[in-house]
């Protein structure tokens, strides 16, 4: 499908889509989002730019292959719940930490984050991996 | 003044609801009867965006702004979802076209 009106408003879309993703990701902790969520929308803005431009313009601006990033997401979600044993927490449970900001005020992270973007990038990876196949079979 | 601005608050959300609902029904109708898949496909698209809408006008009723964080997400899913049935008409068609010409 060649349609300029689709693949130009596409251009300007997954940029806006993978923004609020990462925005629902962020502040999934407190408010309503959080990995799973934001990988959907992720996974939609890139589902929408292989339909306009091709699974080849996905995979170029991926620059990794979508099952690489299933991998890394297992690997930081294991971290993230293996962290609290190093404080003698039980598997899984959520530390946090403060770090100080240069201008004042402090980041407040913990494990759930990283927890998070794991399943945010196991998400993103499996669900690429099924769309970008399937559209590489049709043609 | 303040009574008056919360009276013409709450009667507009009521109309807006109003006419959503009609709305809908309207473009449920058009669905069922739709002659043709492209018909059936624009109505979907307006149902779609008079959820959204609905979902707007609920966040004014409740005062909750996750629920427009909710319209955005459909907003956005819907766009893809009315893209991908224009590229399933588009190929099928194609496709019957390309049958039709072996058949002469």
């Amino acid at each position: 499908m060649h349609s300029l009106i689709l693949s130009t408003a596409t251009r300007f879309l997954t940029g806006l889509m993978l923004v609020f993703s990462v925005f629902l990701l962020l502040r999934g902790h407190n408010e309503p989002g959080g990995g799973f969520v934001g990988s959907l929308v992720a996974s939609t803005a890139f589902a929408l730019y292989a339909i306009a431009l091709g699974a080849q313009a996905v995979r170029r601006a991926l620059r990794v292959d979508p099952r690489t990033l299933v991998m890394v997401g297992l690997a930081l979600a294991i971290i993230g719940g293996l962290l609290p044993l190093i404080e003698g927490a039980p598997l899984f449970t959520g530390v946090w930490t403060d770090i100080p900001l240069p201008r004042g005020g402090y980041l407040h992270v913990g494990s759930p984050l990283i927890f998070d973007v794991g399943v945010y990038l196991v998400v993103v990876g499996a669900v690429l991996t099924v769309i970008l196949t399937m559209e590489e079979e049709v043609l | 003044m303040n009574t008056i601005t919360h009276i013409i608050g709450s009667w507009s959300v009521g109309v807006a609801i109003t006419l959503i609902v009609v709305a809908m029904i309207l473009a449920f109708i058009r669905l069922v009867v739709g002659p043709s898949l492209p018909d059936r496909i624009v109505a979907l698209d307006l149902i779609t965006y008079l959820a959204v809408a609905f979902m707007g006008v609920f966040a004014v009723l409740s005062g909750h702004s996750a629920f427009l964080d909710v319209a955005i997400v459909v907003a956005l899913l819907g766009f893809l979802a009315t893209v991908a049935f224009a590229r399933y008409v588009e190929r099928s068609h194609a496709r019957t076209s390309i049958s039709e010409d072996r058949d002469d």
